[in-house]
């Protein structure tokens, strides 16, 4: 594993209860959200995303149109 | 928060009048007098049809703050509230509580119970279906007489088809849905014709829900009728809900898909660009992002009002004034989209307003997004030699309702 993937530089912090269930950090980061099957509220798959990753859940955090996700660094 | 705390320069803004006529010669771009406040110092004031004056917030970066702050409200029975029309300030008083009008934690609940269809998983389940209508519309068009007017050929049925089956509405009926849809979303439209259109629109929709009460199948009125039953909503939810579906559904996908192809054609570099792509979804879904912004068919603004005082840069917003937040001229807001008026499907335009932004972001942007992927790509490869069939400054634009678009658009190949 190279440097590039050691995970758990970042961690992510979803306001839930503000989650409006919009799907967009599913659109922007597939890998890492999910949506919940009984009312579309997001998941987060991976709380640390590997370094790779890092770009699209800054856009993710950066669309979502709740304000509800975070991404902090550890 | 109180007053002293908050500055305000004192000075008069400019007032803008709302929604001004648009520059033939630019029939993309808002007018220039609404554009020019993306990069004012200060913000300016629309005069809206009723002689008020709400503030206009074009600055993508006021908007994006704004429109995530809990200050303001969508509450539009309020008094001050800047309503769209006539029409709408007088029927604000008697709709129901929708995700349209509650602010949270009530909006975060309703919203709640009538997502589940449009999550991503839902809607990117419904790509193959999707890919065979367009198929199936284009092998009709390419087999029928040229020219042929891509509105009525492809860009309307495309989705009236996929909304009336994702709700379990008959097709038979789409033209009182798309007119009666045409009429409600009409800055024109009398206070009585949205009425009438309205009544037609509702008779169909509780016509379907009496069905699906009695007969439930898969689809998204069966389960709304469910959520009835469970006394997790009211009958009269459930029907605007559908009602609101059914409008927001087609008109405005419909608008993208002409208005997309319109200036497909008009920036042949870009239309080159679409064709190299079709393969790679990544690249046509960036494609049609930056699609979005350009044409931003939105162009009213969204409202709201101020539930206390607001400090946005050198400007105070007062508890209890109006807001226009005109999503159109935020997404050519210079300081966030370089050189705005280039249409560049390779610019990283994601963070687009055009489906708004906050709570209230559009419903159904993700089955919009997936549509307009698949009808696009579809019409960029199968009809390669694509180009208008009368000369551009014919076009006749659409620019009476709430999104702009098209009465038609003559094409041939």
């Amino acid at each position: 594993m190279s440097d590039e993937t050691v995970t758990g530089t970042h961690r992510i912090e979803l306001d839930e209860p503000k989650c409006v269930a919009a799907g967009q950090c599913v659109m922007v980061a597939p890998e890492v959200f999910d949506q919940r099957d009984e009312d579309g509220v997001a998941v987060v798959l991976d709380e640390t995303p590997a370094a790779e990753l890092l770009d699209d859940v800054r856009e993710a955090v950066a669309v979502c149109p709740a304000a509800a996700l975070r991404l902090v660094a550890l | 928060m109180t007053d002293t705390t908050l500055t305000d320069t004192g000075r008069t803004p400019d007032v803008v009048d709302y929604p001004t006529p648009r520059d033939p010669r630019c029939p993309f771009a808002q007018p220039a007098n609404v554009l020019a406040t993306t990069e004012a110092d200060q913000m300016a004031r629309a005069r809206i049809w009723d002689g008020s004056t709400p503030w206009l917030v074009t600055k993508y970066a006021d908007q994006h703050a704004l429109l995530t702050d809990p200050r303001l409200s969508i509450d539009e029975r309020r008094e001050g509230y800047p309503h769209m029309t006539r029409g709408r300030s007088v029927s604000a008083q008697h709709t129901p509580r929708l995700i349209t009008n509650t602010d949270a934690p009530e909006h975060t609940q309703l919203r709640r119970v009538v997502n589940l269809p449009f999550t991503v998983k839902r809607v990117e389940a419904m790509r193959p279906r999707l890919q065979e209508l367009v198929d199936g519309l284009l092998d009709e068009m390419l087999a029928g007489p040229r020219p042929v007017d891509l509105v009525q050929a492809f860009a309307l049925p495309v989705p009236t088809i996929v909304i009336t089956e994702m709700l379990g509405m008959d097709y038979g009926n789409r033209e009182d849905f798309q007119h009666a849809s045409h009429v409600l979303v009409s800055h024109d439209a009398t206070p009585e014709e949205s009425a009438a259109a309205g009544a037609v629109l509702g008779g169909h929709v509780a016509a379907a829900m009496e069905a699906k009460m009695a007969e439930p199948a898969d689809d998204v009125m069966s389960e709304l009728a469910a959520r009835v039953k469970a006394g997790e909503m009211t009958m009269r939810g459930a029907l605007s809900m559908s009602t609101a579906i059914l409008i927001a559904g087609h008109e405005t996908s419909a608008s993208m898909i002409s208005l997309g192809t319109l200036a497909l054609l008009q920036n042949p570099d870009q239309l080159e660009y679409f064709r190299s792509i079709v393969d790679d979804p990544k690249a046509v879904a960036a494609a049609v992002e930056e699609l979005l912004r350009y044409l931003s068919i939105v162009h009213t603004g969204v409202r709201r009002i101020a539930n206390e005082d607001i400090q946005v840069g050198a400007d105070v917003i007062r508890k209890d004034e109006g807001l226009v937040l005109d999503v159109a001229a935020a997404n050519w807001d210079p300081a966030q989209f370089p050189e705005p008026d280039r249409l560049d499907l390779t610019r990283s335009a994601r963070s687009h307003h055009a489906f708004g932004y906050g709570a209230h972001q559009c419903l159904g942007q993700t089955l919009a997004r997936v549509e307009l992927q698949v009808a696009f790509r579809a019409l960029v490869s199968r009809v390669p030699d694509l180009r208008l069939a009368i000369p551009a400054e014919d076009v006749d634009f659409a620019y009476e309702g709430v999104a702009y678009g098209l009465h038609s658009l003559p094409v041939t190949w």
